[in-house]
């Protein structure tokens, strides 16, 4: 069995390629892309702990998570639809209906 | 043996394709590149001996989450050819800041390992022969300990669901 560390670093490098996609790109469809490797990143991270110690509980919040993935990618996708049935804009520069 | 060579074939495919998957213009192209980072996760999860997470991964993420994104991207015009990075001082920064909280974070795992067997950290698992299946487990903690989160995780995704319909919906009479 490979040492856990492995496990740690894939997922570290998961969720900075995600965090760095979540900073740098326009489109806010692809932001909410980056979101989601984010929390699959955290995914590998607890069934690697819940095997490494043999206890499911890890298995079961990540299951929370993929259920909390799920509500965030349809609510995030229909603010997306109504803000572009209003703007006509995906990107995120030019939302700046809040801003003054 | 075999297990590290899995693990690195899907491991270099998640990262490849995740970093393929920030950089490409084409909103599409960038879906493909996700999809094919969350099926080498499921693979990953099944070489951690996670049969239920497997198949869940491949059905809720794959078919149901990223199929939701694609149908958003099609529905929405993208075409128009803009400048996909805000800004590039932006991205040099958020690669810099990448690049070293990856190194520190790697250099304190790669520590923790060499500290192995000193009294704090990470115990040693069981072969991955004398496991059985956990699937059963799963259901019995998701059931049993876990069954408050569990409901409310269904009412999270019921309001979800409203929501969602809520805001995607066309107001005809607006007051």
């Amino acid at each position: 069995m490979m040492p856990i560390g492995h496990y740690l670093i894939l997922s570290l490098a998961l969720l900075l390629i995600g965090a760095a996609g979540v900073i740098t790109r326009r489109n806010v469809i692809i932001v909410l892309m980056s979101i989601e490797l984010i929390l699959n990143a955290v995914n590998i991270n607890l069934v690697a702990f819940s095997r490494y110690y043999g206890d499911v509980a890890g298995q079961v919040f990540a299951l929370f998570i993929i259920a909390d993935a799920a509500a965030e990618a349809a609510v995030g996708l229909g603010i997306m639809i109504a803000f572009f049935r209003n703007r006509e804009t995906v990107l995120a520069d030019e939302m700046d209906l809040l801003k003054w | 043996m075999l297990d590290s060579i899995v693990f690195y074939f899907f491991a270099s495919i998640a990262v490849i394709s995740a970093m393929l998957m920030i950089t490409r213009r084409n909103a599409i192209h960038s879906a493909v590149f996700l999809i094919t980072t969350l099926l080498s996760t499921a693979g990953i999860f099944l070489q951690l001996r996670a049969e239920f997470l497997f198949i869940a991964q491949i059905i809720l993420y794959v078919g149901g989450i990223m199929v939701l994104f694609i149908f958003v991207i099609m529905l929405v015009r993208l075409d128009v050819p803009l400048p996909q990075i805000r800004s590039p001082l932006r991205q040099r920064i958020a690669v810099f800041v990448a690049v070293i909280v990856f190194a520190e974070a790697a250099y304190i795992v790669w520590k923790a390992h060499a500290m192995q067997g000193q009294g704090i950290l990470i115990p040693t698992a069981a072969p991955a022969d004398k496991l059985p299946p956990n699937t059963e487990d799963l259901a019995r903690s998701l059931f049993g300990m876990y069954l408050l989160p569990f409901e409310i995780a269904s009412v999270l995704l019921l309001v979800a669901m409203i929501g969602a319909v809520v805001m995607a919906k066309k107001r005809t009479n607006t007051p």
